[in-house]
């Protein structure tokens, strides 16, 4: 009696420990929320704050994004990023938060605006400049090379013989 | 066309000019970043030219910090100076902040991310030349100002319209061939 009744513990105690396990694996595997620099956020919307952080420049180390540096200023930047995300607002008016703050010089990419239009259409500049110097030449060289002069001549018949 | 061996000279020429007129201009710039006036890493606040957000801070140890609104309402243009006891270059630009006082002008000090104990002995070291103190320990009314590291320094008109802005220390080419003029456009 003792015995049956210590079989059925020790199975409803592994049967327990198992689903407990499991659920915890499941949760594991498939988690909905995660937080990063202070905020609690949904996968969603922590992918949606890493795409605005990876167009901005950490200021401090100015080579690497606000996603990727260690700098302290770049971490506080990432939990104003998510609050915002959090808050519903769209990339564009966190990018606009920021770049108020900071202008254009937080932006990896340059945008187009009139102190930017030199930087932006310099490789189309470059090219007709190339193009028209290339044009220049092959029209030069294909102009027929003018006779010789008559003592030119005879001094070339001299040369020849 | 001009004379064809003259041309050539010219065309070979360019090249060497326009090498010397960048060498040159590289010069000037390690020159200038030598004199501490010229910086390769900083850029304009897009503050400038406009009024300074709004904040309000708390001073240590109980007394009174400021807001945007003392700001707003000084009659005397003010350098508000952003620093921090942590901060080495504070240290190096205090004997000029210094000086700046004496000579007259109020200056607020913000301390970014600091500690009231470590700030009291940062005060009585380097000297206190702040007509007011307030703290920023979030560094938030920092990041609202567009300062991205200390010392960073803001020239503010009466009417709390920010003048000139310098992110890094005030040092004496700066004070001289920027703030001082700034100061007199003011006055």
């Amino acid at each position: 009696m003792t015995r049956t009744f210590l079989w059925a513990l020790a199975l409803f105690g592994l049967m327990f420990s198992l689903s407990a396990g499991m659920s915890i694996a499941s949760a594991n595997n498939t988690p909905t929320t995660i937080t990063r620099d202070g905020v609690t956020l949904t996968m969603s919307q922590e992918r949606r704050a890493e795409v605005i952080g990876n167009q901005l420049r950490c200021l401090v180390c100015q080579n690497e994004t606000v996603e990727n540096s260690q700098a302290g200023l770049a971490r506080q930047f990432r939990g104003i990023i998510r609050r915002r995300v959090v808050k519903g607002w769209s990339n564009r008016q966190v990018i606009r938060y920021m770049v108020h703050r900071y202008g254009i010089f937080i932006l990896l990419k340059p945008p187009l605006i009139p102190m930017t239009v030199l930087l932006w259409f310099s490789p189309v500049i470059a090219l007709v400049v190339g193009a028209t110097v290339i044009l220049a030449g092959r029209r030069r060289r294909m102009k027929p090379v003018p006779e010789l002069e008559p003592d030119e001549q005879k001094r070339l018949k001299e040369l020849l013989n | 066309m001009g004379h064809p061996l003259l041309r050539r000279r010219l065309l070979l020429s360019l090249p060497l000019a326009a090498a010397t007129a960048g060498g040159l201009g590289f010069y000037i710039l390690l020159e200038r970043a030598r004199q501490g006036t010229y910086n390769p890493q900083t850029f304009s606040n897009p503050l400038v030219g406009h009024r300074v957000p709004d904040f309000r801070l708390v001073g240590i140890d109980g007394k009174h910090g400021f807001g945007s609104s003392q700001l707003i309402a000084s009659k005397k243009p003010i350098l508000l100076n952003f620093f921090a006891s942590w901060c080495v270059p504070c240290a190096g630009e205090a004997p000029y902040l210094d000086v700046i006082s004496k000579s007259g002008v109020d200056i607020w000090g913000i301390a970014y991310q600091d500690k009231a104990k470590a700030l009291a002995f940062y005060l009585a070291k380097y000297g206190d030349p702040y007509t007011r103190l307030a703290t920023d320990p979030t560094g938030r009314t920092a990041i609202n100002f567009g300062v991205y590291g200390v010392p960073e320094s803001f020239l503010i008109a009466p009417g709390g319209i920010v003048r000139w802005h310098i992110a890094g220390p005030l040092v004496p080419p700066i004070i001289n061939e920027q703030l001082r003029p700034e100061l007199q456009k003011i006055a």
